[in-house]
């Protein structure tokens, strides 16, 4: 373990951020601390956050397990991340608003064409529009991890509908409720503005149609969705509807809402489902999510959709490896975070390294996501690897790789006691009028010993996570 | 607000007040069967409260013969049964999950505890489980979602849905739970009035939790037309059919000058209403209070259906 980066431990000292922690965990004996894991479990299953998992079938009302440990950093990491998650924000807009314009970054050989327009997830139906404000991602979900005291790597970039933020909400709300003495003592920055800037940022990109205060609403795929609680949560918080497809309609230009009292016009759309279920005379015929003509009004600038349809362009895995260059071609500046070395299968050298060196490294598929077909080298089997073998060599371009980070640790309670497990961080940049991030984010937590997958989907759990106040 | 909410809403108020008629229901069956019956004996009694709930025919084709312990089964615990009380807290709390939104956290806590309570209950072995047990926690529950929504939900359009929802649904079953006397005792003239007859119309009382209020109200001698009087035109009752008719029509109003729009549902449920208020237990007797039972099932039935194309269809312009 002493390879890892312990994040409260530091050769033995304990490091500035968790002086404070060192004690109340001292102070907390065991029986004390089952009671309140019991308090913290049943005050989420009250609440009703729940986590279905795809493909597992058994229980809808699993939860997603919750460590009690915080996650802290300093006001002066924290800067330094903000900065770094921002100018990546940035850029990832620029090079959307890029791409289904002049495409001028393929035009100057930075990035390689076929990488771009070849892509599934380009979207030609937007090409030449330009959404409200030009942007594409409103809500910027930025996968960081860390290897040292300075070292956070990007993991990946989701532009289209990053989830989990409701955890980062109410894990901070259970931790008020059930340790009101350590948010007295220590002076931690609340997280709870979020509802109110996501509101905000999507009310900024009201369609040029909208001449009054913008009716906004999230569209789920409904509530068998294993995120429905986030799309119902934060609909909520934010006090606007949460509308299923066949809620909506198509009128004269308009997108509308069925109500009690009749229709009523909808400006702007926070979509929690996927482009290709959006609307299915643009996308899939056999969309039952969507809604018929939707694309048709988004397109005469009748309705706002946030994400952008085609937004998905810019966190494929193998545009990730551009990112920096983007920051410097739209920005002008050097990348404040860095990217993690990344093989491209696709490339013949690429390929050949990675095969060669196949149990040293992470593999994934170029569109994978929640954890699913992805090969953790150092910890698998021989039979794994040889099957990941096969699979590269029968379609290189779906796969990249990545050394194996030694990513960090936080202490974590386990069974035994305290122990180091280790954890990444999702925060959430809003691009709107202005680009906000909240001082904060979902920590995820890989709780069985030694593993580095944290996705909820492989048995990770979360944590909440403290930016101090100066 | 969204048609779908509405609708949710709806179906949330409707679910707990069938829930609670099935155990209700059950109560009265397990009564009845204590006693000695007209002629056609235990099985017979069991059969009409299956037929009363509209379930017989599902317990035939999974039971065959009425036995108590597999009604009581069927009745309260069947998932195949969309009407037992198990199906009724499981869709109530599923309407509440997807409408989380336009409830306060009092009243998805009380309905989310029902619900995961009940799944304790399935947990234990039946031979534990007591019949009253059960039917009071089923009460219990809905008092606690009821209570919940008095004290804590805004007096919105929501709201007026959720006690639309509760007052068509107990219109509904409180003519139903009088048919299962209907059936079982066939309405002889001789037998109307008669000792045993009182008996069985008592216990349908105590199940509505209403022995001693109907005492209250009428005193003296407990007859037939009394208690038809009571369940069916007495507007101080809280499940006759004429307050739960009114009370639908009060929150079909409150909704019409909430939206400034009136309709056929308002129409319906004043002339629903108006016909109930001008009739007197003889006329009822007259017809066949079976015969009324059925005819009154019927116009809850279409008085639902335009609360739905009105509100709850999304078909509104």
């Amino acid at each position: 373990m002493s390879n890892f980066f312990n994040e409260m431990y530091d050769g033995g000292k304990v490091r500035e951020p968790y002086a404070r922690l060192e004690g109340w965990t001292r102070a907390m004996p065991a029986e004390l601390r089952q009671m309140k894991q019991a308090e913290a479990e049943a005050l989420f299953r009250r609440i009703g956050i729940t986590f279905a998992v795809y493909g597992e079938g058994g229980d809808p009302d699993r939860l997603i397990p919750f460590d009690m440990f915080p996650r802290v950093f300093t006001q002066f990491e924290w800067r330094k991340l903000e900065r770094g998650i921002k100018q990546r924000a940035r850029a990832l807009n620029a090079f959307l608003l890029d791409v289904y314009g002049r495409g001028e970054i393929v035009r100057a050989g930075k990035i390689p064409a076929r990488l771009v327009y070849q892509n599934e997830a380009f979207e030609r139906a937007v090409t030449g529009f330009v959404p409200p404000r030009g942007i594409y991602s409103h809500i910027v979900g930025i996968d960081l991890v860390r290897t040292g005291p300075d070292e956070f790597f990007v993991l990946e970039d989701n532009c289209r509908t990053p989830s989990g933020v409701s955890y980062m909400l109410e894990n901070r709300e259970i931790m008020m409720r059930m340790f009101p003495a350590l948010f007295r003592e220590s002076r931690i920055e609340p997280v709870d503005g979020y509802a109110d800037a996501l509101r905000r940022t999507l009310a900024s990109v009201a369609p040029a149609k909208c001449d009054r205060d913008p009716t906004i609403a999230i569209l789920t795929p409904g509530h068998f969705n294993s995120a429905y609680y986030e799309h119902s949560f934060l609909a909520d918080l934010m006090g606007v509807e949460l509308v299923e497809g066949a809620d909506l309609f198509v009128e004269g230009g308009f997108v509308w809402m069925r109500t009690t009292e009749g229709p009523k016009k909808l400006d702007v759309i926070y979509r929690r489902i996927d482009d290709s279920f959006l609307d299915p005379l643009c996308f899939r015929p056999d969309s039952m999510l969507g809604v018929p003509g939707l694309m048709d009004v988004y397109r005469s600038g009748g309705v706002t959709i946030t994400s952008a349809p085609g937004a998905g362009v810019a966190d494929d895995k193998a545009i990730y490896t551009f990112v920096p260059e983007m920051i410097r071609f739209y920005l002008g500046e050097e990348p404040l975070l860095q990217n993690v070395p990344t093989w491209q299968c696709g490339k013949a050298d690429d390929k050949k390294y990675v095969l060669e060196h196949l149990p040293e490294l992470v593999v994934k598929e170029v569109h994978g996501s929640g954890g699913y077909g992805m090969l953790v080298g150092p910890k698998a089997t021989k039979d794994q690897i040889e099957h990941f073998r096969l699979k590269i060599e029968e379609d290189p371009g779906n796969y990249i790789a990545q050394p194996t980070l030694a990513l960090s640790t936080t202490p974590t309670f386990v069974e035994e006691g305290i122990a180091p497990r280790h954890v990444d961080l999702r925060p959430y940049c809003l691009v709107g009028e202005n680009i906000e991030l909240v001082p904060g984010g979902l920590t995820r937590v890989a709780l069985t010993d030694g593993s580095l997958v944290v996705n909820s989907s492989q048995g990770g759990g979360v944590k909440d996570t403290w930016v101090l106040a100066e | 607000m969204l048609s779908r909410t509405a609708e949710n809403l709806f179906w949330i108020a409707r679910y707990i007040e069938r829930a609670e008629t099935m155990a209700r229901l059950l109560e009265v069956g397990a009564r009845i069967a204590l006693m000695p019956s007209a002629g056609h004996g235990y099985r017979s009694e069991w059969e009409s409260l299956l037929q009363a709930s509209g379930t017989a025919e599902g317990f035939a084709e999974k039971y065959g013969d009425p036995v108590q312990r597999n009604i009581e089964s069927y009745l309260f615990f069947d998932r195949d049964n969309p009407s037992s009380v198990v199906s009724c807290i499981e869709r109530a709390r599923e309407n509440a999950r997807i409408v989380r939104t336009a409830l306060t956290s009092q009243v998805w806590d009380a309905l989310n505890m029902a619900f995961q309570e009940m799944r304790q209950l399935e947990r234990k072995a039946r031979s534990e489980l007591e019949l009253t047990e059960l039917t009071e926690w089923v009460n219990r529950q809905a008092a606690m979602v009821r209570g919940a929504m008095d004290a804590t939900l805004l007096r919105n359009d929501g709201y007026h849905f959720l006690n639309l929802g509760f007052a068509l649904e107990r219109a509904d079953n409180t003519a139903r739970l009088m048919d299962v006397k209907y059936y079982v005792l066939l309405p002889r003239l001789d037998f109307v009035g008669g000792g045993l007859d009182n008996y069985q119309w008592q216990t349908l009382l105590r199940a509505l939790s209403a022995h001693r209020a109907f005492h209250w109200a009428y005193g003296g001698e407990i007859t037939a037309a009394k208690i038809a009087h009571f369940l069916i035109l007495n507007r101080q009752s809280p499940r006759s059919l004429i307050t739960a008719t009114e009370t639908a029509m009060d929150h079909l109003d409150q909704l019409a000058r909430d939206y400034h729009k009136s309709g056929p549902a308002q129409m319906r449920a004043r002339a629903v209403l108006g016909e109930l208020s001008e009739t007197r237990v003889e006329d009822i007797f007259e017809e066949g209070l079976h015969e009324f039972l059925t005819r009154f099932i019927r116009e809850i039935g279409e008085l639902t259906e335009m609360v739905q194309h009105a509100y709850l269809s999304g078909e509104a312009r």
